[in-house]
Order: C-alpha cells, then sequence, then structure tokens
C-alpha cells in the first residue's frame, strides 16, 4: 500500500494556521499560514497531486504579520480571511482580515514550483474586520453554506457578526455580542454549525461551551465545565444535528449532543497531551480526526455515535476488483468506537489538523516546525465504510 | 455299722505287718467287708479313712490298700530289713491281731443283740398289715354306697338347677333393661353434674342394643329419650367447646367425646381448627402488638421466644391433638391440617419477618443469631409433624434469607467504615495545614486507615462467623455449609467490599470538577498507596482468613486473588496517575498565568528570579516530601549529578542562536529549524501524560513533565522582548538548578527547558540571550 504513505511537506518558518480551500471542490488544496516574527510570513498554497502523488506549491507573502489563524471562504476560491499579529510600539495585537490571493492562483498553478518561489506574489487585501474596539482576534468563520457574505469573528469576549458587501472589499459589523462575567473571559474558538439553515455558533471560552443564535446574537446553550481545562477547539458533526464535539487541556475530546448539555455523549482519552484541534470528517462523520501537542494525530472511528451507525447497506455482489478486502467484508458488521490509527510523522506540536474539502478521504496535519504530512484514510475501512 | 467299719481299720492301718502270710489274710478279708460296706454307703476309700489319701492305691505292698499282695509284702519286708527290725515287726503285728480279735468279738455280739430287736420288730408289722387290710376292704365298701348316694342326688337336683340358670339368665336380662330405663335419667343426672364422659359411656354402651330393639314401642321410647338427652348433651358439649376458653386439651377432650357421640367428623375438624386458629390468631395478635410501634419493643430474642412458646407450642398441641382425634380422617384431614398450619404459619413468618426487619438496623449479631436459632429450632418440631406444611423449610428459607441481608448489611457497613475512614483523613489532612505545617503523618494515617478498614473486616467476619457456628441449630444445612459461606461471604461481602473500595477509590480519578480539586492530592496518594498494599499483601491475607474460618466447600467459581489483586493495582496506578495528574495541574497553572499574563514585550531586564518560579521549586519539593512519605525513592538513570555541568549545554541552542542571530539571512531561514529539527532526532519522544510506576522518582518525573511541557506551550504562544527572553532564560535556569534531582533522568529536564528557551527565542524579534554567567549570578542570588 505505497499509496497510504504519509506526503511530507517542509515549510520554512514555524506554523499553526491551516485550512482547505473550502470552495475547491475538485482539486485537494490546503492553505497554511506561517509565524516568523523576523520575515515576511507567507501563506503557502499546497496541492496535492492525488494520482502521481506529488506536492506543488505556491507561496504568497503576508506582510501584516504572522498568521495566527487562517480560514477560507466557502464561496469564492480566491477569497481568505486570516488573523495576524501586528507588533507595533511593544504592542501586539492580533487582527483580522479578508484577502483575495492573485486569481491565476485561485485554481493553482501547475507550473514549475521553483519559479514561484522566486517571484513571491502578495495578496491583495479586501477588508479588515476591525477590531481597535475589541481587542485580540482569535478566529474568524464563515458561514458554511452562504454565499460568503456572513463573516463571524471572536474578539477576547466579543462575539462579532460582519456583513461583507461589494466583493468582500467592505466589511460592516452586523451585530455582536459580548461575554460578561468575572475574570478576563476570552473566546478561543468557536464553529458555525451548517445546520440550522446556519442560524448557530458554538464558541469555547476557557473550559464552557456556548451556543449562540446569530439572528438575535443571544445565548441559546451553554455547558460549563465541558473540559477539565481550557477547551481548545470544537467542531460540528455535518450530518448530524445537535451533535457536537470538542477538546481542550485535559487531554479529552468529548462528543455532546447540545439537547443534553449535562453530560457529554461520549469521551476519548487517547493524546497525552492537550489536544488542539478537532474535526469530523465532511461525509463520513464517523472519521474524527484530532491533532495534540504530544505530536501525534488520531483518527477515530465514532460508529456509535455518526449518523451512520450501521454503515451503507449494500448487497456483497458489488465488491469488484480488490480481493483483499473480502476477508475484511466478513467481519463488517459489528462496528466499535476504536483509533483506526495514530499517526506519529510530527516531531513538534500539531497545532491544526483538516480534512480536504475535495476529497473525504485525505487530511492534512500542521505542527509547530513547519511540517506539513498529508495522510489518507487506510484503504480498508474506507471500502468498509463505502461497501 | 458305719461306726464300726470306721474304727477298725484307723488304728490299725499303721505300718507295721506281719510277715507270715496268714497273719495277713484276716485284715485283707475285714477290707474287702470293709470296701463293699463302703460301696454301699456311698463312701470313697479314702474318706472314709479320714486320711490323706497318699500312697498309691494299687501298690501291693500296702496293708490298707486294695490290691495288697501278701507275699509281695513279705518278700519285700524280709529283703529290705534287718532281722531287728524284722522281730520288732513280728511283735507288732502279733499285737495288732490280738486286738483286732477282741474287737471283733465285741462287734460281733453287738450286732447279734442288733438282729434280734430286728426280727422282733417285723414280726410285730406283719401283725398290723393284717389289720390295715381288713380296713381298707370296708372303705372300699362304704366308698362305693357313697357314689351310688351322690349319683342320686344328682339325679333329682339336675331339674332345679336348669330352672336357676335360667333365672339367673333373665336375672342379668333384667339388670340390662333396667340400666336401659335408668338410661335417660342417668344421662340426665351425668350431664346436670357434667360429667359428660360418663354419659358418653353409658350412651355407648346403650346405643347399639337400642339400634337393635328400636322396632320394639318401649325401646324406642328409651331411645327417643336418649337421644333426646344425647343431644342435649351434644349441644352441651358443643357449647362448652364453643367457649373455647378452657384450654387446648379440653377441647381435645370436648372433640373426642363428640366424636364419640358419632357427630359428624368432617365438621367438628373445621369446628375445631377454626377454634384452634381463634387461639393462634390470639397469639398471633400478642406477638404483632409486641412488634407495633410502641418504642421499647422487647428485644428480638425474647420476641422469638414468645413467638416460639406461644405460637408454635399452640400450634405443636393443635397438630398433635388433630392428628390423634381425626387420624381416621385419612389423608384429606392431614392436608387440612397442612393448610391450616401453612396459612397461619405464614402469618406468623410474616410477622417474625417484620420483627427481624426491624433488627437489621442493629449491631448486635449474637443476639440475632441466637433468635434466629431459637425461632429454627422451635419449628423443627411441628416441622416434622406436619411436614406437608413446610414450616421446617419456610422457616430455613427465613433464616437465610435474614442471613443474606446480615450479609448485605455487614458490606453496607464496610463501605460506610471506608467513607468514614476517607472522612477522617480529609480532615486530619486538612486540620494541619491550618496550622501552617506540612506533611501530617502521611505514613501514620494510612496505617491507621489500614489497620482501620481491617479491624472492621474482621470484626464483619466474626459477625457473620456467627452464622456457621456448631451449636446453631441451622448451621448445617447446605446453605450455610457452602453458599454462605462461599458466595455470600467470600464473594459478597469480602471481594464486594474490595470491589466497592477500589471504584470508590477510583471514583476520585474521575470526579468531574477537576477544576475544584475536590479530593485534596494527599487523599489521592494515600489511597493509592492503600491500593497498592492491598495488591501486595492485605487481599491475600483478608481473602486467606476468609477461606479459613469459612470452609468453603461447594462448587461454586469464585473471584481469584489474582483478579481482585489486579483491579487493585489498576486502581492504585490510577489514582496514581491521576495524583500526578492533579498535581501537575496545580503546577501547570501557576505557570500558565505566569505566562499569560506578563507582558512579556515591555518587560525590564530580569533582575531576579520571579517569584512564580520559586513558589513551582517550594511546591515540588513539598510533593516530593509528600510522596516520599508513602513510596519508595525509585530508580534514577544513572548520571552524573553535576548540573553545573550542564548549565552551558542547556544554553548552548540559545547562545547558537544569539551567535547567529546578527548573521541571519533571507537565504537560511531553516537554520534554527535544522537545528531544532536534528536535535530532537537524536532525543526521545516525551510522553507527557504517562503512566507512572509506585516510585517518587516516577511521580514527581510525572508532575515536572508535565509543569514544563505546559511551561513551553504557553512561551509559544506569547510573543517576547527581549527581556522577556531573557527572563525567560533566568527562570529556566532557575528551574534546572532545583528540579533535576528530583526526576528519574536529568535528561529530560534539560531538554525540555532547552526546548522552552528555545521556543522563546523564537518567539522574540529581537533574540538577544543573557550572558550565561549573569543568568548563573542572578539564579544564586535569588
Amino acid at each position: 500500500m505505497e499509496d497510504d504513505a504519509p506526503v511530507i511537506y517542509g515549510l520554512e518558518f514555524q506554523a499553526r494556521a491551516l485550512t482547505p480551500q473550502t470552495a475547491e471542490t475538485d482539486a485537494i488544496r490546503f492553505l497554511v499560514g506561517t509565524q516568523s516574527l523576523k520575515y515576511d510570513n507567507q501563506i503557502h498554497i499546497i496541492d496535492f497531486d492525488d494520482e502521481n502523488n506529488i506536492i506543488n506549491k505556491n507561496v504568497l507573502l503576508h506582510q501584516a504579520g504572522e498568521i495566527w489563524h487562517i480560514s477560507a471562504s466557502p464561496a469564492d476560491r480566491g477569497v481568505l480571511a486570516t488573523c495576524y499579529n501586528r507588533t507595533s510600539d511593544s504592542k501586539v495585537l492580533t487582527c483580522a482580515a479578508v484577502w483575495r490571493m492573485p486569481k491565476e492562483l485561485e485554481s493553482g498553478s501547475h507550473e514549475s514550483p521553483d519559479d514561484s518561489s522566486s517571484t513571491a506574489q502578495t495578496l491583495e487585501l479586501l477588508c479588515h474586520l476591525d477590531n481597535t474596539a475589541h481587542g485580540n482576534m482569535a478566529c474568524v468563520v464563515w458561514e458554511p453554506m452562504g454565499d460568503g457574505k456572513k463573516i463571524i469573528s471572536l474578539a477576547d469576549n466579543h462575539i462579532l457578526l460582519w456583513d461583507s458587501q461589494e466583493s468582500s472589499s467592505q466589511a460592516v459589523l452586523a451585530s455582536s455580542a459580548s461575554l460578561e462575567g468575572k475574570g478576563q473571559l476570552k473566546f478561543t474558538s468557536g464553529r458555525w454549525s451548517p445546520h440550522h439553515n446556519c442560524t448557530q455558533v458554538a464558541t469555547a471560552n476557557d473550559t464552557t461551551l456556548r451556543g449562540w443564535d446569530t439572528r438575535s446574537m443571544s445565548q441559546i446553550y451553554c455547558i460549563e465545565n465541558a473540559h477539565g481545562q481550557l477547551v481548545r477547539d470544537l467542531d460540528f458533526n455535518p450530518n448530524k444535528q445537535y451533535y457536537l464535539a470538542s477538546c481542550g487541556d485535559d487531554c479529552k475530546v468529548k462528543f455532546w449532543d447540545t439537547r443534553n448539555v449535562t453530560e457529554p455523549v461520549k469521551t476519548l482519552e487517547e493524546h497525552s497531551h492537550w489536544v488542539w484541534n478537532v474535526r469530523y470528517n465532511h461525509s463520513h462523520d464517523q472519521l474524527v480526526l484530532t491533532g495534540s501537542s504530544d505530536s501525534r494525530v488520531i483518527l477515530s472511528n465514532m460508529v456509535s455515535i455518526s449518523s451512520e451507525p450501521f454503515g451503507h447497506l449494500v448487497d456483497d455482489d458489488d465488491i469488484s476488483d480488490q480481493e483483499d478486502h473480502r476477508s475484511e467484508e466478513k467481519s463488517k458488521e459489528p462496528l466499535q468506537d476504536n483509533v483506526i490509527a495514530t499517526y506519529e510523522e510530527h516531531e513538534d506540536s500539531v497545532y491544526a489538523v483538516d480534512w480536504s474539502s475535495a476529497d473525504p478521504w485525505l487530511f492534512a496535519s500542521l505542527s509547530y516546525d513547519g511540517r506539513l504530512v498529508i495522510n489518507r484514510v487506510p484503504r480498508a475501512l474506507k471500502y468498509h465504510i463505502l461497501l | 455299722m458305719a461306726a464300726a467299719a470306721a474304727a477298725g481299720p484307723s488304728p490299725g492301718s499303721g505300718p507295721g505287718d506281719s510277715p507270715e502270710g496268714p497273719e495277713g489274710e484276716a485284715p485283707e478279708r475285714r477290707r474287702k467287708a470293709h470296701g463293699m460296706l463302703k460301696l454301699y454307703y456311698g463312701l470313697s476309700e479314702g474318706e472314709a479313712a479320714g486320711r490323706p489319701a497318699g500312697p498309691d492305691p494299687l501298690d501291693p505292698t500296702d496293708l490298707n490298700g486294695a490290691h495288697f499282695d501278701p507275699e509281695v509284702y513279705l518278700d519285700k519286708l524280709r529283703r529290705e530289713c534287718p532281722l531287728a527290725q524284722l522281730m520288732d515287726s513280728e511283735t507288732d503285728m502279733v499285737r495288732q491281731i490280738r486286738a483286732l480279735d477282741s474287737d471283733m468279738q465285741t462287734l460281733v455280739y453287738e450286732n447279734y443283740n442288733k438282729f434280734i430287736s430286728a426280727t422282733d420288730t417285723i414280726r410285730k408289722m406283719k401283725n398290723d398289715f393284717r389289720k390295715m387290710e381288713d380296713e381298707m376292704d370296708r372303705l372300699a365298701t362304704n366308698m362305693a354306697v357313697i357314689t351310688d348316694f351322690s349319683a342320686r342326688i344328682s339325679a333329682t337336683l339336675q331339674d332345679r338347677h336348669e330352672r336357676i340358670t335360667k333365672l339367673a339368665g333373665v336375672h342379668a336380662l333384667l339388670r340390662k333393661l333396667q340400666f336401659l330405663f335408668e338410661l335417660p335419667s342417668r344421662l340426665t343426672k351425668c350431664v346436670e353434674l357434667g360429667a359428660y364422659g360418663q354419659a358418653v359411656r353409658y350412651q355407648g354402651r346403650a346405643q347399639a342394643v337400642l339400634q337393635q330393639y328400636q322396632h320394639l314401642p318401649s325401646f324406642r321410647a328409651i331411645q327417643d329419650d336418649c337421644q333426646v338427652i344425647t343431644a342435649r348433651l351434644a349441644q352441651q358439649l358443643r357449647q362448652r367447646f364453643r367457649e373455647g376458653g378452657s384450654g387446648a386439651p379440653e377441647q381435645a377432650e370436648c372433640v373426642e367425646l363428640l366424636l364419640a357421640l358419632g357427630e359428624p367428623a368432617e365438621e367438628l375438624c373445621e369446628e375445631f381448627l377454626a377454634h384452634a386458629r381463634g387461639r393462634l390468631e390470639k397469639e398471633l395478635r400478642s406477638l404483632e402488638a409486641e412488634l407495633g410501634p410502641s418504642p421499647p419493643a422487647p428485644d428480638v430474642l425474647e420476641f422469638t421466644d414468645h413467638g416460639g412458646s406461644g405460637f408454635v407450642g399452640g400450634l405443636c398441641q393443635v397438630a398433635a391433638a388433630y392428628q390423634e382425634l381425626f387420624a381416621a380422617q385419612g389423608p384429606a384431614g392431614a392436608e387440612k391440617l397442612a393448610a391450616f398450619a401453612r396459612e397461619l404459619g405464614s402469618r406468623y413468618f410474616a410477622l417474625v419477618e417484620r420483627r427481624l426487619a426491624q433488627e437489621q438496623g442493629g449491631g448486635d449479631n449474637s443476639l440475632l443469631v441466637r433468635a434466629l436459632d431459637r425461632f429454627h429450632r422451635r419449628l423443627r418440631a411441628p416441622g416434622a409433624l406436619l411436614a406437608a406444611a413446610g414450616l421446617a423449610d419456610a422457616a430455613t428459607e427465613i433464616v437465610e434469607r435474614v442471613a443474606r441481608e446480615r450479609l448485605g448489611h455487614h458490606l453496607q457497613g464496610l463501605r460506610a467504615a471506608f467513607l468514614g475512614c476517607l472522612t477522617d483523613v480529609r480532615q486530619a489532612l486538612a486540620a494541619p495545614r491550618v496550622a501552617g505545617k506540612e506533611g501530617p503523618g502521611l505514613a501514620e494515617l494510612l496505617a491507621n486507615v489500614a489497620s482501620s478498614i481491617l479491624s472492621h473486616i474482621k470484626a464483619s467476619l466474626a459477625a457473620v462467623h456467627l452464622f456457621t457456628a456448631k451449636e446453631v441449630s441451622f448451621s448445617n444445612k447446605p446453605y450455610f455449609r457452602g453458599e454462605f459461606c462461599s458466595q455470600g461471604v467470600r464473594e459478597g461481602l469480602i471481594v464486594g467490599f474490595i470491589h466497592s473500595m477500589c471504584q470508590t477509590a477510583q471514583s476520585f480519578c474521575d470526579s468531574p470538577g477537576e477544576k475544584g480539586g475536590a479530593t485534596p492530592p494527599a487523599l489521592l496518594l494515600l489511597l493509592s498507596r492503600l491500593c497498592l498494599d492491598y495488591e501486595t499483601a492485605t487481599i491475600s491475607y483478608i481473602l486467606t482468613l476468609t477461606d479459613e474460618q469459612f470452609l468453603v466447600q461447594d462448587q461454586f467459581p469464585v473471584t481469584p486473588v489474582s483478579t481482585l489483586c489486579a483491579e487493585a493495582r489498576e486502581t492504585a496506578r490510577r489514582l496514581l496517575t491521576h495524583y500526578v495528574k492533579v498535581q501537575g495541574l496545580v503546577i501547570s497553572q501557576m505557570l500558565r498565568k505566569s505566562v499569560e499574563t506578563r507582558d512579556w514585550l515591555s518587560t525590564l531586564e530580569p533582575r531576579n528570579v520571579r517569584a512564580v518560579m520559586k513558589r513551582v521549586v517550594e511546591d515540588t519539593t513539598a510533593i516530593d516530601v509528600q510522596v516520599g512519605l508513602l513510596y519508595e525513592e525509585g530508580v534514577r538513570k544513572a548520571q552524573s549529578s553535576d548540573s553545573s555541568k550542564r548549565t552551558f549545554s542547556v544554553y548552548s541552542s540559545s547562545r547558537q542562536q544569539g551567535r547567529y542571530a546578527p548573521s541571519y539571512t533571507p537565504s537560511a531561514p531553516m537554520d534554527t529549524n535544522l537545528l531544532s529539527n536534528i536535535q530532537k532526532l537524536f532525543s526521545e519522544r516525551i510522553d507527557v501524560f504517562s503512566p507512572v510506576e509506585f516510585n517518587k522518582v516516577s511521580v514527581l518525573t510525572g508532575i515536572i513533565k508535565i509543569s514544563l511541557k505546559t511551561l513551553l506551550e504557553c512561551v509559544r504562544l506569547r510573543t517576547f522582548g527581549r527581556f522577556g527572553l531573557q527572563q525567560v532564560q533566568v527562570d529556566c535556569h532557575f528551574l534546572q538548578l532545583y528540579l533535576w534531582r528530583f526526576v528519574a533522568d536529568e535528561e529530560l529536564v534539560h531538554l525540555l527547558l532547552d526546548e522552552v528557551v528555545a521556543s522563546a527565542a523564537l518567539r522574540c524579534p529581537d533574540p538577544v540571550p543573557m550572558e550565561p554567567s549573569v543568568v548563573e549570578v542572578i539564579c544564586e542570588r535569588g
């Protein structure tokens, strides 16, 4: 199975920000933002040629500052948003902005890679998400199914809903809400639910998970002490509304039904350090990917709480070519929740993992030392799920 | 004659014998005569002679012997004796012969006289007999006459005799008739006097006759009268029976009489049982009253005694009387009795159970066991009587149930005791902290807890053991010999307790409020040690103790010691891991706060180690002491403990970066990464929250790993100014100075701290590290 071997790509700088190019559904393409205090930061557009197992990259300069978070517009392949640090007279402020990449890179250029490295192109600034009144931007999320007009950003203890206009060249603060309470409340992460007509957003601050209605900007649910320590990330099950996964510094991944906030549906404790990222597979929500600062990426199979708890019902005759999967086929029925694989290609903390938006069997993970690893779901499991 | 015969030989039987043959002939003949007389009188020769039968009677030389041979004698004398002696013999012999002759003469004279008188007597007798013959003849004739007369008389009297016999018959009949005629009045009288037994006997005697002659009008009248009276009698009896106050024996008597009167047994049987029921129910009610809510209920022993003597005794009596009275009823009657006993028995059992249930909370097992013993023993007697009612089985069942509940109660008690111990420990842990002292005698507390639990277990075992004592009547039931011991005591109580102990302990690991830290870490540590001790020794000790006390005989599968040990070990491991996490978290939080809240960009040049680092070292030392109280030191990786040697290498990477910094060119951005990557290639991956081993070093290593990893992650999230970086440098060196001694592999601390400094340098736009010597000076000062 040499096809299953991971593909590794090294960046020159530290990096934390990774996103698939959400609007692209044909080519496997990831965007990686670097962190460097001394040099111009870059956004690497990484194209993965599945057939030839080759990576093509294009580098865009992001001179505004080091990138802490990156997200791509679901509607326009060329539009992306970043959260970046801007250092000015011994003050660090994290800002957010919406950018457009050069037209020719939108669909990926398959020209010679060394060519592009010499002539690094620059991003075109569309608009700033002005946060001078609100503090540091933690993350920016796009409305998942929409036309790329609505953006939520989290700034310290504020949740801001932006309306971008005139092909994103201008963003207007539509509404906002803020957390009040004692101590310094700070959002760490947020996700936009693809269900309920995209009217719900979930956020994490400290150990608490909160759900918000974007129409009224009011809180709909709150899971206090969702984790023993800081909640690092969360994700919505794309196929099963109300289901939500979260991860945090207590090394656990928890699965929640937001209708019952007292108890998690399921808890995984596979990592040996903080879990920074959790992602549901977009099509097969039993596949859950987690990245942790123990330098591991773990792919879990959460069949029991997925939208297809019994797998697809398909006639056995359909199995055509692969003989070696027949044995797999026999033990198909009683699927258990388990860890499918632990990927140990990283040597530093993994701060970002994500699935490709084009190929549901492919995912990328990024560690702090700038190593990007592209992996596939084990083929046996893939056929198991499909057939 | 006998006297003469005796006198004869006695003087002359000396050895003196005449040598002459004719001389010796005479005594020989006399001897023969003597012998014959003796034979006649049945005397043996020796006895008659009155001397010991010394010499051989066959000796022919014996003068007095029966086989005396004079020739031989003479020969012998002549041959053996000298002349003088022969002469002496001869004179002696002559003298003896003379004496004998004179004796013989006297004898002859005497005998002659006697013979003459005998002849006279015979002659006289002849005369007398002749007279007697005449008298006899006369008697015979007289007798014939008498016989004749007698025959005549009897012929005359024959006729009269027959008449007299007939008259006597008539007389008897008349007396019977009279009895019959008098019967009604007698009966009445008897009834009036209350002599029911007599009346029934009369009635019984007359009944058959009256029955037989009822076609005669006069008898019929009598019979009718009798029946009336009998009916009255029966009624009175019934009345008495119904009033019933007089107790079971009298009632039984009544029933017996009624039965004799021919009352329908079925009905009587019902009534009898109904009465018995009434009485027994009264007993039950009184028992129930004892049971009632009134507070000073008698103790359970008294209760079962009352029940035993009152109810069970009553039931026994009833059953015995019933079986005696209604034996004729056959199996149907027995069935009725059984049903009766079953019903009342079940009510009794219900009461007993209620009472026993009240006892469940109490602690005194011996009293309970004694009460149960009495209860059970008492019920075995009617059990034999009423086997069909199955009372004994039901009683055994109750005892079993109580025993089971008792076990449950003890398990509950043990759990409570364990929780109580934990509460005590919590308090003990909380108290000295207020006084500002660190390390309350953890080892002492542990010993206290262990011994207290053990003593509780032993007490429970002893209490439960009462159920199987030999003298207790139910201890030989199969349940108590087998299942009770193995499933109940061993599995239910001991194994159950160990399980629940492990679970309780484990539940501390899963406490949701991890931030709240509801469980003091010292408690976790103590529990972990406790579980480990259980694994190594206590479990097998307890189980051996149990197996010895309760000889487990049956085939039920029992939990092996190894399983329990594994569970305890797992619990200990989890607790210790949790302890590490909790303590690690405490220190992590401190470090994290210190990194997150500081403005690293505009910080001043470091002059001191930050207070938080000192605090970290202090806390780590405290933890080290705490763990050291309960766990062994553990193995350290053999390495030179000279920490100062490492000082330079710690900063080597940051120094190198410092050196490189000015010469950085955009073409060589890979260097730092390359460096750290190469470094990582040669170091092992650090598993931060890895499972710990049961020793101090491992625990401390775990805590420090967690803390430093947190520091690293937090540093990476910040941006540092030049002095910020230097501060981190100072802090890390300080930690380096003090933390290496706690861990198993000091390389680990170096590595992590190196990485912290390296990361800080990366996060610094202007990385100018401090001179190591300055760092050292600051650390030593601080």
